[in-house]
């Protein structure tokens, strides 16, 4: 939950994120959409306990990431287009590495299913740098998904990839998603994506909360055909409508 | 308290992130090796050729030499150990996934002073070695006092380790110079190589606040065969422990303020 969040960077003229308040409820996929500057990896980051914000709360899984890190971090989970892991080891010697710092017990198994999954058993000796984009996006939500997390933060996972393998990922990341019922918090710059994947949408622009509910409540309210059409004109009119 | 086992699992775990990358990568390993061996080499055959044509006089200036630039790598080592093991996450822009993890920033610390010591201790004894067989120096003619002395040496690395190890979180890559260039902006003022009354007033002044300059002094006299006096030992533990300290809270210090500044997301974007 986040309530009345106004993050403001030293130096800005306006906040990045101002007075922005949103719920995400348990099981629920949330697509977080809008255009460069909206505020959306801000607010990740505050989620995430990585920024202290100028004003407002957050709460992620009934605690405050930042005072109460321990609680939250061993059940949520993160992996972004932006965020590497290392590519000096093998693949086996990365996961193995994040299974000890999340202390997963009896990894094995789960690993090994993880791993077949994502098609990434005969990469296992392979080093993480010569991996391609793709592959190291499902070596990153397998590192995601190892210590089995209750929230998962996706931001832009499938950017740098190619659209068969950006449908690779999002068939997989549908897989999951319907054996785990984990709650998943998403930002993603494709709009078909966010319409298939997510439950609700949230859409911000100059840090604020533009309009949220289901694809079709927002079309609605905002009087657009498709989201595509919805992100253009806010991105290039840098049009504030006036939701009622 | 005795560490909890759950935060034994995670000091293991990154410890042996950072020591895998010596078993896969040979450049890694001659970098640990190459520049303290060719130091040990270079300034090892210009005192011997200092020793032989001054023809006596300065016959104990090898030992002093070697001893001192075996010791001064102690503490520069790890130094470079606790701060290029972060600059590791921020280069391969690890270092976001390694915040989200359940890790306590005291955790990730004490791995990384476990992985500095394992380095230095490996380093020392491969120098020791070569010291002894192409200059006849013994390591052991320090005496037992080498023992307190080098992991005090050790601490005040990881002492100037954390603080550029801050500077790196507060400046990002723009503090690459200066985290290599501080421990040699220590050195003069350390008097490894050379007695502080050597130094003008004002450089003697600031010596005196350093602790290296105590264990630098104390090390020559071991060597002399004389012993530490007793007066100074509260000194090198006492400015020791207050740079340790002082290290770890501007690190804790930045490390919040980065936080609060939302540097912690973008590290590795700076």
């Amino acid at each position: 939950m986040v309530r009345e969040l106004v993050h403001r960077y030293a130096g800005s003229e306006r906040p990045a994120v101002d007075h922005l308040s949103f719920r995400v409820r348990s099981g629920e996929v949330v697509g977080m959409l809008g255009p460069n500057g909206a505020g959306k990896t801000t607010t990740l980051h505050a989620v995430l306990g990585l920024l202290q914000p100028t004003s407002g709360a957050v709460e992620v899984l009934g605690f405050c990431p930042i005072r109460h890190r321990l609680k939250v971090l061993p059940r949520l989970s993160f992996a972004s287009a932006d965020v590497d892991l290392p590519s000096n080891l093998s693949v086996t010697e990365c996961l193995n590495v994040f299974i000890g710092l999340y202390g997963v017990r009896d990894a094995g198994r789960f690993l090994e299913k993880l791993m077949e999954q994502f098609g990434l058993v005969k990469l296992r000796r392979q080093l993480v740098g010569t991996l391609s984009a793709g592959e190291q996006m499902r070596l990153k939500l397998v590192k995601a998904l190892l210590n089995s997390p209750e929230l998962l933060i996706l931001d832009e996972p499938t950017r740098s990839l190619d659209p068969y393998m950006a449908s690779k990922v999002r068939e997989l990341l549908q897989e999951i998603r319907r054996e785990r019922q984990m709650t998943v918090l998403y930002t993603s710059h494709n709009m078909q994506e966010v319409e298939s994947f997510c439950d609700r949408i949230l859409f911000l622009h100059q840090g604020k909360l533009l309009v949220e509910g289901t694809t079709r409540e927002v079309l609605t309210r905002l009087q657009s055909r498709s989201l595509e059409e919805l992100f253009i004109r806010v991105a290039t009119s840098g049009e504030l409508f006036h939701v009622s | 308290m005795f560490p909890e086992a759950s935060s034994l699992r995670r000091i293991r775990a990154i410890f042996f992130r950072y020591l895998i990358l010596h078993r896969r990568s040979l450049v890694r390993l001659f970098e640990v090796f190459f520049w303290p061996v060719m130091d040990l080499l270079i300034w090892g055959f210009v005192a011997l050729y200092i020793q032989k044509a001054a023809n006596g006089p300065i016959i104990q200036f090898i030992v002093f030499l070697v001893g001192a630039m075996i010791s001064w790598d102690i503490h520069y080592r790890s130094q470079q150990a606790l701060t290029l093991s972060l600059m590791e996450e921020v280069w391969t822009r690890n270092v976001t996934n390694i915040l989200l993890s359940p890790l306590r920033l005291w955790e990730w610390i004490t791995a990384v002073f476990l992985y500095g010591l394992i380095k230095v201790t490996v380093v020392t004894c491969v120098l020791s070695c070569i010291a002894y067989f192409l200059y006849a120096f013994e390591i052991i003619r320090i005496g037992w006092i080498f023992l307190p002395l080098a992991a005090l040496l050790l601490f005040f690395g990881w002492a100037i380790g954390l603080f550029t190890g801050g500077l790196l979180l507060r400046f990002g890559y723009a503090a690459e110079a200066l985290i290599w260039g501080i421990p040699f902006l220590i050195q003069p003022f350390s008097c490894v190589f050379y007695p502080v009354d050597v130094l003008p007033a004002w450089a003697q002044a600031v010596s005196r606040c350093l602790p290296t300059t105590y264990i630098f002094e104390g090390l020559r006299a071991s060597l002399r065969g004389q012993s530490l006096s007793l007066s100074m030992w509260p000194a090198i533990f006492g400015l020791t422990l207050f740079y340790f300290l002082l290290g770890i809270l501007f690190f804790v210090w930045i490390f919040r303020r980065a936080r609060m500044q939302g540097r912690l997301g973008r590290l590795a974007q700076d």
